[in-house]
C-alpha cells in the first residue's frame, strides 16, 4: 500500500491504462507539454509521446467531438476538459452525439470514451472555475456519470471508465486533488462503475454524498460521533446509473436521510436521491428528507466570505446531522 | 471506369431518385412520420463522390442522407424500411430518415444537428492518423453548416493536426429557406477553407464525372499525406428543404432552370455521347432500379414494427 493524493491516483490510472492498451490516448488543452493545468497528466507526454498525449486547440466541442469520432472507430480516448465550467460548448456533443450513438444505431456504434473534468468550488476560482454541473449529465441515459471521493476509488473507477464500452463523464473534485490522501494498493485493481459504497456504518442518520462533499461528510460524521450520533455515510460514487438499492437499504436502517452536494439545490442530484427515498422507503422514514446543497444562485461568488457562505462544509453538515438526529 | 461501373453508378442515381419519389408518396400517405428531406437533384454529388472511396474510407454526412446511405451500400430495402421505422430498417427503426447508420459499410450516418458531425469526422480521421492506416474520412455537409462554430473548429483542428479528411460542402444554395448570401459572409465556401490554409476546389455537382474525377484526385493527394482538403460541390435540390416546405424563398423559374440540368439526364447523355452505353442498356438499368425500389417498398411495408421491448435495448453497449 502506498499513500497518495487523489490527483496522483488519477495520473497513475491513466499511466497504467495507456501502458496496458495502445488504443488509449489523452486529448485536451495543455495536457501534453505542460502536463495539464492541474498537473494530472504530468510525465505522460514524455513517456508516451505527442501522438498519445495530444495538445488540442482551446476548443472543447472539438476535444469531445474528436473523442467521439475516434472512439467510434475503435480508439479509447480520455478527453480532458480543463475545468467542468468549460464543458458547455461540448454539451451538444455529449448529450446529442455520445449518449445517443449506441441507441440510434441499434447497438452498432459504441463510444468507449472518458471525459475527465475537474469540478467544484472552494478554491477561490469564482463563477467560471468552480461549477458543479453533474446533475445536467446525470439525467441522460446513454451516459455514465462518476465522481470519486478518494484516491483508491479515483484510480479504480477511472480504470473501469477507460475500459467501459460506453461514454463516461468523470468529474474530479479539484479542491481535493492534493488535499485528499489515501492508501492505494500496488498493482492491478478496478472499482466497478455502478455501486455506491457505505464508507461508514451507522444507525441514526444516513448521509448521502459524493466527491468533495463526501470527504466533508466523513469529517462531520466523526465529529458528531463524539456527541453520540451514529451516522451512516454513503459515497454515491456513480451518479448515473443510480444505485437505488444501496440508497434505500441505508434509509431502511437509519430512517433519516441527509443529502449533501455543492451544486445548486433546485433540480440538483439530491432531488433524485430524495425522490428515490420518497418512492421506495416512505414508510421507513422517521424524519423529512433533508438536502444541504449549494444555494440557488448563478455561481460560486469570488469573495471569500461569499464563497464560504455558498459552500457546504463539515460544520454545516454536522449541524444538519444534529437537527435530523433530534427530529 | 469500366462499362460495368458506369452502368452501376447510373443505376445508383436512378435508385436514389426512385427511392426519394416513393418516399415522398409514402410521406403523403402518412406512412412516414416526422421530417423527410429528399435528395432529388443532388444524386450526382454523393454518387460521384462515394464512388471515389475505398472501403477503408469512413463516410459521414448530415441529415439529407438517404442517397449517401445507398451509395455506401445500404440496400434500398433497409433504407425504405428505416424511413418507415420498421424493425428491418438499417437502424431497427430507432434512427429514421435523418439517422441512417451501418458500421459494416463504414458509414457513420446521418446526423441531424447541423454541423455537429464535423468534429466527429475529425475524430474518425484522427483514429486513422493514430493507427497510421490509409483511410481518408469523407465528411459531407451543407452550405448552412459553414456558419456554425463546429465547422470552424473542425477545419482548424484538422489542419493543425494534418488529418486525412476530405471536407465536402454540398452547396445547394439554401440553408432551409435562407439563401447562402443572406447567411454567409462569403458566398464561396472555399474562401472559408482558405482561411484555414486548406486547398479548396469548387465544382459542378450536376455532373457525375466531374465529381468523381475531382474527388479521386483529392482523395489520392490526401492519402499521400497532403492533409485535409476542401471540396465545394455546387448543386441544387429540386424539392423543398423538407416535405411541406412552401418554398416561398425561391422562384419557380429558378427551380425550373436547375431542373433542366438534371444530373441523371446529364449523365445519361454523357454515356450515350461517349458510346459507353446504348439507349436500350440504360433503359434496362432504369427498369432494374424501378424493380429494386418497388421491392424495397413492398419489403418495408410488409415488415414488422419494432417490438415494444426494443425501447430499452441498446441504451448502453450490451455485453
Amino acid at each position: 500500500m502506498t499513500e497518495m493524493t487523489l490527483i496522483e491516483a488519477i495520473r497513475q490510472a491513466m499511466d497504467e491504462e495507456m501502458a496496458r492498451d495502445p488504443n488509449v490516448f489523452i486529448v485536451g488543452e495543455d495536457v501534453g507539454i505542460r502536463g495539464g493545468v492541474f498537473r494530472a497528466t504530468v510525465g505522460l507526454f514524455d513517456k508516451y509521446g505527442a501522438d498519445r498525449v495530444i495538445d488540442s486547440p482551446l476548443a472543447e466541442l472539438s476535444i469531445v467531438g474528436v473523442g467521439i469520432g475516434a472512439a467510434l472507430y475503435g480508439m479509447k480516448p480520455i478527453c480532458e476538459i480543463q475545468f467542468s465550467d468549460f464543458i458547455y460548448p461540448a454539451y451538444n456533443q455529449i448529450i446529442s452525439e455520445a449518449a445517443k450513438m449506441c441507441y440510434r444505431s441499434n447497438g452498432e456504434w459504441t463510444v468507449p470514451m472518458v471525459i475527465r473534468a475537474p469540478y467544484g468550488g472552494g478554491i477561490g476560482g469564482g463563477l467560471y472555475h468552480s461549477q458543479s454541473p453533474e446533475a445536467m449529465f446525470a439525467q441522460v441515459p446513454g451516459l455514465k456519470v462518476v465522481i470519486p471521493s478518494n484516491p483508491y476509488d479515483a484510480k479504480g473507477l477511472l480504470k473501469s471508465a477507460v475500459r467501459d464500452p460506453n461514454p463516461v463523464i468523470f468529474f474530479e473534485p479539484k479542491k481535493g486533488y492534493r488535499l485528499i490522501k489515501g492508501e492505494v494498493p500496488e498493482g492491478e485493481f478496478t472499482v466497478p462503475i455502478g455501486p455506491a459504497r457505505i464508507s461508514r456504518a451507522g444507525t441514526d442518520v444516513s448521509v448521502f454524498a459524493y466527491g468533495m462533499m463526501h470527504y466533508y461528510a466523513l469529517q462531520a460524521a466523526e465529529k458528531v460521533a463524539a456527541e453520540g450520533i451514529s451516522v451512516e455515510v454513503v459515497d454515491l460514487r456513480t451518479l448515473y446509473p443510480v444505485d437505488r438499492e444501496t440508497i434505500l437499504a441505508s434509509v431502511q436502517r437509519t430512517g433519516k436521510a441527509l443529502i449533501v452536494h455543492e451544486a445548486n439545490l433546485t433540480g440538483g442530484y439530491g432531488a433524485e436521491v430524495a425522490a428515490t427515498i420518497a418512492e421506495g422507503a416512505f414508510t421507513d422514514l422517521d424524519a423529512p428528507v433533508r438536502r444541504l446543497c449549494g444555494p440557488d444562485v448563478p455561481g460560486v461568488p469570488f469573495s471569500h466570505p461569499l464563497q464560504d457562505w455558498f459552500m457546504p462544509n463539515p460544520e454545516k453538515i454536522s449541524s444538519a446531522i444534529r437537527e435530523l438526529a433530534r427530529y | 471506369m469500366d462499362k460495368m461501373e458506369h452502368l452501376d453508378l447510373y443505376r445508383q442515381m436512378v435508385i436514389i431518385r426512385r427511392v426519394e419519389e416513393r418516399a415522398a408518396e409514402l410521406y403523403q400517405q402518412g406512412k412516414i412520420g416526422g421530417f423527410l428531406h429528399l435528395y432529388i437533384g443532388q444524386e450526382a454529388v454523393s454518387t460521384g463522390l462515394i464512388s471515389a472511396r475505398r472501403p477503408e474510407d469512413p463516410v459521414i454526412t448530415a441529415y439529407r442522407d438517404h442517397g449517401v446511405a445507398i451509395n455506401c451500400g445500404i440496400s434500398a430495402k433497409e433504407v425504405v424500411a428505416e424511413l418507415l421505422g420498421k424493425a428491418t430498417g438499417c437502424s431497427g427503426g430507432k434512427g429514421g430518415s435523418m439517422h441512417m447508420a451501418d458500421v459494416t459499410k463504414n458509414y457513420w450516418g446521418g446526423h441531424a444537428i447541423v454541423g455537429a458531425h464535423l468534429p466527429i469526422a475529425s475524430g474518425l480521421a484522427l483514429a486513422d492518423a493514430y493507427n497510421k492506416t490509409s483511410g481518408v474520412t469523407i465528411c459531407m455537409f451543407g452550405d448552412g453548416a459553414s456558419n456554425i462554430g463546429y465547422f470552424h473548429e473542425a477545419l482548424n483542428l484538422s489542419k493543425v493536426w494534418n488529418l486525412p479528411v476530405l471536407w465536402v460542402c454540398e452547396n445547394n444554395q439554401y440553408g432551409m429557406g435562407t439563401a447562402v448570401e443572406r447567411a454567409s459572409a462569403v458566398s464561396e465556401m472555399i474562401q472559408k477553407a482558405s482561411g484555414y490554409g486548406m486547398k479548396g476546389v469548387r465544382i459542378n455537382g450536376m455532373d457525375l464525372m466531374e465529381v468523381r474525377e475531382t474527388a479521386e484526385k483529392m482523395m489520392a493527394e490526401i492519402r499521400a499525406g497532403s492533409g485535409p482538403q476542401f471540396l465545394e460541390i455546387m448543386t441544387y435540390r429540386f424539392r423543398g428543404h423538407s416535405m411541406g416546405d412552401p418554398e416561398r424563398y425561391r422562384k419557380a423559374d429558378e427551380v425550373h432552370q436547375w431542373q433542366e440540368n438534371d444530373p441523371i439526364g446529364i449523365h445519361r447523355k454523357y454515356l450515350l455521347d461517349h458510346q459507353i452505353a446504348t439507349e436500350e442498356e440504360l433503359n434496362q438499368q432504369d427498369d432494374l432500379a424501378e424493380k429494386e425500389v418497388q421491392e424495397a417498398v413492398e419489403f418495408a411495408e410488409s415488415s414488422p414494427e419494432p417490438a415494444a421491448e426494443e425501447l430499452f435495448k441498446h441504451i448502453y453497449v450490451e455485453e
